[in-house]
């Protein structure tokens, strides 16, 4: 449910280090499990600069909205444009698919959960 | 602070709806499936193209019976309840002395001098107490039923047709708002052709140990036609497009009848009841606000309840339901807005997360049932 190539925050949102200074960035399993329906992702344009923690954008599902926070620095290098047509993927393939942005880092990965704190986190909040 | 699972009250349906994986939600104290594993869009699909099945247990009944009862309900709704024929059903509302509201509600006619009043779960306390502090002074009996009883909705196209295999009550001739009693799976119910969806179909009541009973027939007699669970998630998205009220959003304490657009269930020549003196008087004077619906107009501008509306940065009213509407393909709301502002195709202003967007007031209902 939660890759182990990932990092992530406690927020939901999670990062895929591409090795050459570019990352990807979605939200996990269990947000778009939270969320329900997505209908829309408002996503920045590309060029734009976020620093860790920025709100870049928001998800909205059929009954509520959630804000996505940076879980790194970096400046925009794309975003999913096909999630305009097909918001759906957010829920149905949150780490392929349902991609949000691909940054390039412009600072470091500090205060980011491994797997196995994240799932911490996430059973702690289940129950 | 949160509530655990173990706090909150639980339908008889509850195990039920665990068997099913919803996803459970505290809905006004009630552990409550707020969707099953099919999702909200998909659950709203069924209700309008197949039919969906609601467990609305967590609702309140009251009964009232005696020769009084006739008087005492008029005294407490604004509706015309001598009108009711027996066997008939209709909207009303509970009002205070003031016009707003203590909750809404359906009156079913059960006999000349009985009537079973069906309240809002989370007002179901403050309802009963409301018309047993009422009571004294008419011949009649006041009884909480809401423990002992189980509610099941079906609501859809194929309603009717999914559940008349299970009753040999007829179901084709009963009305929309009407009721008749009859088995339904062997048990014996309360079946009334009424609904929170804009569709056709029935509202099941039976005694709380029945209820898994009935809703594990109608899945099964609906399931190879579509039928699928449905929870309160699309409960909302389905009433918002129809535009029926909900307690706490476009109505309340604080909002009276006349301007919620409730001025058809007012009937003020019936006689006196709580609360006609002040919508007297509102009828006399403009109101200064009103209820419309609106649609914003850019995709990514979604609406959300209690947003406020804007006019050059200051609040003049706010959004009371809103949603991407699964029907209609676009964002729609509900908002009390100044009067003079409440006009189909005007445009309003809404604060979407400190951002002014704009909105165009459009026709309601947003979606009208094919009868």
């Amino acid at each position: 449910m939660f890759p182990a190539d990932l990092k992530y925050t406690k927020d939901h949102e999670w990062l895929k280090p591409a090795g050459d200074g570019t990352a990807l960035i979605g939200i996990t399993q269990y947000a778009q499990d939270a969320l329900g329906d997505v209908v829309f992702v408002d996503l920045p344009e590309v060029g734009e600069a976020f620093g860790q923690g920025e709100e870049f954008g928001t998800v909205e599902s059929v009954k509520t909205v959630s804000e996505l926070n940076m879980p790194a620095a970096g400046e925009v290098l794309e975003v999913n444009g096909s999630l305009g047509d097909h918001p759906e993927a957010v829920n149905e393939d949150p780490y392929g698919k349902g991609w949000m942005v691909k940054i390039k880092l412009t600072g470091d990965l500090a205060g980011l959960l491994d797997t196995k704190a994240y799932e911490a986190l996430v059973s702690a909040e289940s129950h | 602070m949160s509530t655990t699972a173990s706090e909150l009250m639980k339908t008889p349906l509850n195990a039920a709806h665990r068997a099913l994986n919803a996803k459970m939600v505290d809905f006004g104290g009630w552990d409550m499936p707020v969707q099953y594993p099919a999702g909200i869009l998909a659950e709203h699909e069924a209700v309008r193209t197949k039919a969906g099945l609601f467990d609305v247990s967590h609702m309140g009944e009251v009964r009232v019976k005696g020769p009084g009862a006739l008087a005492l309900v008029e005294h407490l709704t604004p509706n015309a309840v001598s009108k009711l024929a027996i066997g008939q059903v209709h909207y009303t509302a509970f009002l205070y002395e003031n016009g707003t509201f203590v909750d809404d509600l359906l009156v079913y006619r059960e006999g000349e001098e009985e009537f079973l009043l069906v309240v809002n779960a989370g007002n179901s306390d403050k309802d009963f107490a409301w018309v047993q502090h009422h009571a004294p002074g008419y011949d009649c009996t006041v009884v909480n039923e809401s423990p002992a009883t189980g509610q099941i909705a079906l609501q859809g196209p194929l309603s009717l047709s999914i559940l008349q295999p299970l009753t040999k009550t007829p179901l084709e001739p009963i009305g929309y708002y009407f009721f008749t009693h009859g088995e339904v799976a062997g048990v014996q119910c309360l079946i009334s052709r009424t609904g929170y969806t804009g569709e056709d179909g029935f509202e099941l009541y039976c005694p709380a140990g029945d209820a898994e009973k009935v809703w594990n027939a109608v899945m099964a007699a609906g399931t190879p036609k579509g039928l699928i669970p449905a929870g309160l998630g699309c409960r909302n998205t389905l009433r918002l497009e129809c535009k029926m009220a909900l307690y706490g959003h476009e109505i309340d304490d604080s909002i009276h009848a006349l301007e919620a657009g409730l001025g058809w269930i007012v009937k003020l020549d019936k006689g006196d009841f709580i609360g006609r003196d002040a919508l007297v008087a509102a009828k006399a004077a403009p109101a200064p606000r009103k209820l419309v619906g609106f649609k914003t107009l850019e995709k990514r501008d979604i609406a959300r309840d209690h947003m406020p509306v804007v006019r050059d940065g200051k609040p003049i009213g706010f959004v009371t339901s809103a949603a991407p509407s699964p029907t209609c393909g676009i964002n729609l709301g509900l908002a009390y807005v100044p009067t003079e502002l409440a006009k189909v195709g005007g445009r309003i202003s809404i604060e979407i997360r400190g951002r002014a967007v704009d909105a165009e007031i459009i026709p309601t209902p947003f979606y009208k049932w094919q009868k």
